[in-house]
């Protein structure tokens, strides 16, 4: 119930006193006082409103004591330094700047949604490197705790807790600032790179690439909850839509890609009454009103592959062709061997395991793809279907030795074993 | 804020033949660059560096000052230049980064300069 606050807690705070760990510890204690008063008090009529008010209090306290060890700061540098003209100018000059951001925190009270539109861009900015952008977008837009963003990607926490530091640092340090960008071609980009933050949330949840458990649901949960609040901001921007399609549509078989005992299960062999029928409903509705603008793009294609999937009743009646078809138009916008390899499959599937291999095997040269244990599974469950059963072990043995993550080692030795090698 | 763009180059000094039209192209593009800063009004100051092999590096280490013949690090790139803006954020002062000519063969370090008094020349 907080945490539904937090995005615009923290925003319309960092807009205030333009300092993102003072809005964020400020929207902490905040959420710490409702937890106390609201149980006795009973919610306030407009909790968001009571939640940014408290924060917005505490954090002017907080400016304000720190503006005074500043001008305690600045008297110690006029002792060192004493020049009086210099120091004069430049002590004026920073209180201009504090006294401006407080003037537009008052005027600036309607623009709750450019503040979280601002915040979430704050986060994903592109001089912050891709693992900061994640966890500052983790804690500072979704209110995980450190602690949980630690655990969600394996890490100590001191090692998170000092990245999240340094991410913060760097944004006062170097002037990022809570700002629309100056065009729109800057906004596009800044909003493919708060996308790219987003999805890769949800595919470090979706297929955890360390460690022994499979999905990580805490990690799918943010990432939707982030699309929503996007897709809520920006209701005209058919990639935004595209992509909260896409995670609803792949999420909605959480609960059928594992096993009882936490083993991956493949799309082919889930039990598709496990899918959550909401939630593809949902990322169907999405994904048509996305295309409905005209505007396609990569995530809208992948929402479409994985609608292909979901609109099917089972493995043998999904239209390949048309997921072939549409790898094919991905390809424009992601060409990877990555794409190449699935668009093999997706041939595979329709035409045959010789026209998918023929495919595969023109990609399979790239180093990257080299290193991909997915590409030799792909392989080798070509070479089993065409009888090439010796060709087949070799594959799942070299995918083997690519350190998949446990999940996926536990399958690959059950398709080995199927083939009759160990 | 102050921002302070270092600009690193290949280059042991200004770069080429002074006589040779790519070294009146390169230093047309910076004057293009510098010039459009200058409109805007973000310019402060700016200067190239004599070469990197002429630096000199200082360390004090218990006491004792410790000469390097030298740039501080051995790396393929030096700086060799430098332009001080005064910007509104980072957005601003990385737009103006990438119109550098050092940006696009070596690479421009963007750091902010700490709002201080420093000591003033006597007049």
């Amino acid at each position: 119930m907080l945490r539904a606050h937090w995005w615009a807690a923290v925003a319309s705070v960092t807009r205030m006193v333009g300092d993102l760990a003072v809005a964020e510890d400020a929207v902490q204690e905040a959420c710490l006082a409702a937890l106390v008063q609201w149980p006795g008090d009973g919610t306030p009529a407009d909790p968001r409103g009571w939640l940014i008010g408290v924060a917005r209090h505490k954090a002017l306290d907080v400016v304000r004591r720190e503006a005074r060890r500043g001008a305690k700061e600045a008297a110690a540098m006029r002792e060192l330094y004493p020049d009086p003209s210099s120091s004069h100018s430049s002590e004026s000059s920073q209180r201009g700047e504090s006294s401006e951001s407080y003037e537009s925190s008052e005027t600036g009270l309607g623009g709750g949604a450019d503040d979280e539109l601002g915040l979430i861009l704050m986060c994903c900015h592109p001089a912050l490197a891709p693992e900061a952008q994640v966890a500052l977008t983790l804690r500072c837009v979704c209110g995980l705790s450190t602690a949980a963003i630690a655990g969600a990607f394996l890490i100590p926490e001191p090692t998170m807790a000092k990245r999240l530091t340094r991410a913060r640092n760097k944004i006062r340090d170097a002037g990022i600032r809570l700002r629309r960008p100056a065009s729109e071609a800057d906004l596009a980009d800044r909003l493919a790179a708060v996308l790219r933050v987003v999805y890769l949330v949800f595919t470090e949840g979706h297929k955890a690439s360390a460690g022994a458990v499979l999905v990580r649901g805490e990690l799918c949960d943010a990432a939707i909850r982030l699309a929503r609040g996007l897709s809520a901001l920006l209701p005209d921007e058919p990639e935004v839509t595209g992509l909260l399609a896409l995670l609803l549509l792949t999420d909605a078989r959480r609960a059928a890609r594992t096993g009882p005992g936490g083993e991956l299960v493949l799309l082919a062999d889930q039990d598709r009454s496990k899918w959550d029928a909401a939630m593809v409903a949902d990322g169907e509705r999405l994904l048509t009103g996305a295309l409905r603008a005209g505007r396609p793009g990569p995530y809208q294609l992948h929402a479409a592959i994985a609608a292909c999937h979901s609109t099917s009743p089972d493995a043998e009646g999904t239209d390949w062709r048309q997921i072939a078809a549409l790898y094919g138009e991905l390809i424009r916008y992601e060409p990877t061997p990555v794409v190449e390899a699935n668009r093999a499959i997706a041939v595979a599937m329709a035409e045959g395991p010789a026209a998918g291999l023929v495919i595969l095997d023109a990609v399979g040269h790239h180093p990257q793809l080299r290193r991909w244990p997915q590409l030799h599974v792909a392989r080798a469950d070509l070479l089993a279907r065409l009888g090439r059963t010796e060709e087949a072990a070799a594959a799942y043995r070299a995918a083997l030795e690519l350190d998949p993550t446990a999940a996926e080692r536990d399958f690959i030795t059950r398709r080995l074993a199927a083939l009759g090698h160990r | 804020m102050k921002y302070l763009f270092l600009l690193n180059t290949a280059d042991d000094g200004p770069p080429g033949d002074p006589a040779s039209p790519e070294y009146a192209e390169l230093y047309a593009q910076y004057g293009k660059a510098l010039a459009a800063m200058q409109e805007a009004g973000v310019l402060l100051d700016c200067a190239p560096l004599t070469g990197w092999s002429s630096a000199t590096t200082v360390r004090v280490r218990d006491g004792e000052t410790i000469l390097t013949d030298g740039p501080a690090a051995e790396i393929k790139e030096q700086c060799g230049g430098y332009t001080l803006l005064e910007c509104a954020d980072l957005d601003e002062a990385l737009r103006w980064a990438a119109m550098i000519p050092a940006a696009w063969t070596g690479s421009v370090e963007v750091r902010t300069v700490i709002n201080t008094q420093a000591p003033q020349p006597p007049r």
